[in-house]
């Protein structure tokens, strides 16, 4: 079971640091970690996407809530919520099969931000299936280089998972 | 914040801090980094004790913190200094005992470059302590002092490390010391949530056979007057945990001493037969529920603790309810109505008689009977220090503990050479009561140094050790698990510790005969200063009773 976790945290140096030698030292299994600023310069935060069951991660949660620079930690799996995840990826491309890409890149939505002489870099931005399937469909064309950023989500709406919407450090 | 602030350095502000927050005593060792700290402690009122090895100096506090219910404070320098309080540090955060290290680091502009005696400290006990800094502006330094006294001794305690560089400690600072601590991420929850409190009182209504499970956290909050009322109240018989022993008084009806591997057989039977359970202050570690899938199998439980983690971490949770035990308590107190459970305190009355704590065979003086005979003739009054071995668990079987705050043991790490300097520390806390360290031949010969310690603070305190040559723990491991093949357990080189008490100017006496038991007891607590009785004891002796691995609690071996 994959759950999307919206962290607020100081933002300090080794806050990294704590919240991925938890993860590590405890043995659960991180799927990806995306980090940065928020409106508020003081408080970051980390969107974590983590696999196991729910008693891992109950686990998981109490234990991100122990740290002291953890100022607010959300569950929004279950919440309707915006999730993208953005992906450049160089693929090889002779001019004989360039016109082929650009139709897959179009389809996708995607954007050519690069070109070599044998190559593309195309970026990307969606949930991770579209990712994944940009990914798979550009496959046979040879992929030399995949660099995802991981997961940042919002809640739909006008509801926010910031400080105001709740103040206290125990989650919800 | 308005107010106006003289300018002094770092290392003066630090000590407005530990003045501001009452420390008395302060447990270190020098060098380069952490002499501007030390430079100001001169200036101070604040006790500095110097102990023999940078562990030791975190045991010590921690035997100050769990004796006196007040925070321990440590000093040590950067590098060699640092990295030896590890083992200290991890053993304070297991058995959640609220400590401050200060640690000097070289100074900021040389962080990182790997200067000489540079260690990354803070990087190193991210998963030992509650929580660290690495103070690089002096102006934040008044905070985050302030900070970790406040994070180390609320909520669940445990130890807080702070990192100052040489540069921060002598820089001017202008800071306060701010009244209010503000941490955004950190709120424990006292209180017990109303319909959980509800819900508990509930379960206890319905159960005909309640067990009471008193743990560290009981102690901790100072909530053993409750925990006495309560059992009365409702007429439930309580167990402890080994952090436990002494939260509720051993020579009253209704306790059953401690539960685990090495539990007193009626409270482990107690633990199968009861029907509801209710853990207080406890983390139900491996050692107490052997086998997880066989634990209480008769029984609902319910789970208090300050650390919502601790509760559904080992075992299943039929009542969560998350608060300090002496606020909960005190909630629940109001909520139940006086109990009585006749047939089930029948049932403990025969269990206790059908299941008596015996020795099994062993040599001509026993150390269980040693240490029962302290137990008498201290009227369970003594604080009791313990080492890590076979004389740990008979210090906990058969001294008898009738008050919190006298167990003061290595519990959830186990670490041998916590005992002296721990004794050290709670001698020092509370030089009007009895303290006895009760060691092995192995665990002393890990921290005996500090013997040099102790006879500089002058202080008072008892050294029970038991000698059998050996690391008994280990060859009774050898003799269930590994056929017997001995291995790496015999001392043939050990000293004359008679003549090495002596040495260091303290009184030695040996038993080696039972009759010698009882004078030499009653010697000892004649004397004032440091008196170690050697006593020679079997290595074959076992610490009965023991759950095997995979074992239910009630499977226990016993003595022939
Ligand atoms: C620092 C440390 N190293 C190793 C162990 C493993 N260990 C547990 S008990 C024990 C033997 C202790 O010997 P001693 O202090 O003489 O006690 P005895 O069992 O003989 O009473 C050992 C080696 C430990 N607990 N701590
Ligand atoms: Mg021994």
């Amino acid at each position: 079971m994959k759950r999307t976790l919206s962290v607020l945290v100081e933002n300090r140096p080794g806050v990294l640091t704590r919240v991925a030698g938890l993860f590590s030292r405890r043995g659960y299994n991180i799927d990806s970690l995306a980090v940065g600023r928020t409106e508020n310069p003081t408080i970051s935060r980390m969107t974590i996407v983590v696999d196991g069951d729910e008693q891992i991660i109950e686990q998981v949660c109490k234990q991100l809530n122990k740290l002291i620079d953890v100022i607010k930690l959300s569950d929004i799996t279950d919440d309707p919520h915006v999730g993208r995840e953005l992906m450049l990826i160089k693929v090889n491309a002779d001019p004989a099969v360039r016109g082929e890409i650009m139709q897959i890149v179009d389809i996708f939505r995607a954007r050519i931000v690069d070109i070599a002489r044998n190559s593309l870099i195309i970026e990307a931005t969606g949930d991770a299936d579209k990712i994944d399937a940009l990914e798979n469909s550009l496959r046979p064309f040879g992929i030399r280089e995949v660099v995802r950023t991981g997961k940042i989500a919002m809640l739909r709406g006008a509801k926010t998972k910031g400080m105001e919407a709740s103040g206290d450090g125990t989650g919800d | 914040m308005g107010q106006e602030t003289k300018v002094r350095t770092g290392a003066r502000a630090v000590m407005e801090v530990l003045q501001a927050e009452g420390v008395e005593l302060v447990f270190g060792y020098p060098g380069g980094a952490v002499l501007p700290l030390y430079h100001e402690l001169a200036q101070t009122s604040i006790h500095h004790i110097l102990v023999r090895q940078e562990q030791n100096a975190v045991h010590a506090a921690s035997g100050y913190a769990r004796t006196s219910g007040r925070t321990g404070v440590c000093f040590a320098t950067s590098g060699p200094g640092a990295t030896n309080l590890v083992t200290g540090i991890a053993t304070a955060y297991m058995d959640s005992v609220p400590v401050v290290i200060f640690t000097g680091q070289v100074p900021t502009s040389m962080v990182g470059s790997d200067a000489f005696q540079e260690t990354d400290i803070t990087g190193i006990t991210i998963p030992i302590t509650k929580h660290n800094y690495l103070v690089k502006d002096v102006e934040e330094l008044p905070r985050i002092v302030k900070e970790a006294f406040y994070i180390a001794s609320t909520g669940r305690p445990g130890p807080v490390l702070v990192d100052i560089p040489k540069d921060v400690a002598l820089a001017p600072c202008q800071a306060p010391i701010p009244e209010k601590v503000e941490l955004r991420g950190y709120k424990p929850t006292y209180h017990g949530h109303p319909g959980q409190l509800r819900a508990l009182a509930r379960l206890l209504k319905e159960s005909r056979r309640p067990l009471l499970f008193a743990g560290g956290g009981v102690i901790a909050s100072g909530a053993e007057g409750y925990l006495q009322e309560l059992a009365e109240k409702i007429q439930a018989p309580v167990a402890t945990s080994l952090t436990g022993l002494g939260a509720f008084p051993e020579d009253t009806p209704l306790s059953l001493g401690m539960v685990g591997l090495h539990g007193k057989p009626c409270a482990n039977h107690a633990v199968m037969e009861c029907d509801l359970l209710v853990g207080l202050g406890v983390r139900f570690d491996d050692r107490v529920t052997g086998a997880i899938e066989k634990f209480a199998p008769r029984a609902r439980i319910a789970h208090v603790d300050i650390d919502p983690a601790e509760i559904g971490k080992n075992v299943r949770v039929d009542l969560p309810l998350v608060g300090d035990i002496s606020c909960v308590l005190k909630e629940l107190l109001a909520l139940v109505e006086p109990a009585e459970h006749p047939e089930w305190l029948e049932r403990i009355k025969i269990l206790r008689n059908n299941y008596p704590l015996t020795y099994g065979r062993g040599g001509e003086v026993r150390p269980q009977w040693v240490i029962e005979r302290l137990g008498e003739m201290t009227r369970g009054r003594a604080i009791i220090a313990t080492d890590v071995g076979q004389h740990q668990m008979w210090a906990a079987l058969f001294y008898g503990y009738t008050e919190p705050r006298t167990f003061i043991s290595s519990c959830g790490l186990g670490t041998m050479g916590y005992g002296l300097p721990a004794a050290i520390g709670a001698a020092l806390a509370r030089p009007d009561r009895q303290v006895w360290l009760i060691t092995g031949d192995g665990s002393l010969q890990m921290s005996m140094a500090e013997l040099g310690t102790a006879i500089e603070q002058g202080i008072s305190l008892k050294v029970l050790l038991f000698n059998n040559q050996s690391l008994a723990m280990v060859r009774q491991l050898q003799h269930f698990y590994y056929e017997g093949r001995y291995t790496a357990i015999k001392f043939t080189g050990n000293p004359d510790f008679v003549r090495l008490a002596e040495c260091y100017g303290a009184t030695g006496l040996r038993i080696a005969k039972q009759e010698e038991v009882v004078p030499a007891l009653a010697r000892a607590m004649q004397e004032d200063g440091i008196t170690l009785i050697e006593c020679l004891i079997s290595e074959e002796e076992m610490v009965y009773p023991m759950v095997l691995n995979g074992a239910a609690l009630n499977e226990m071996l016993l003595p022939e």
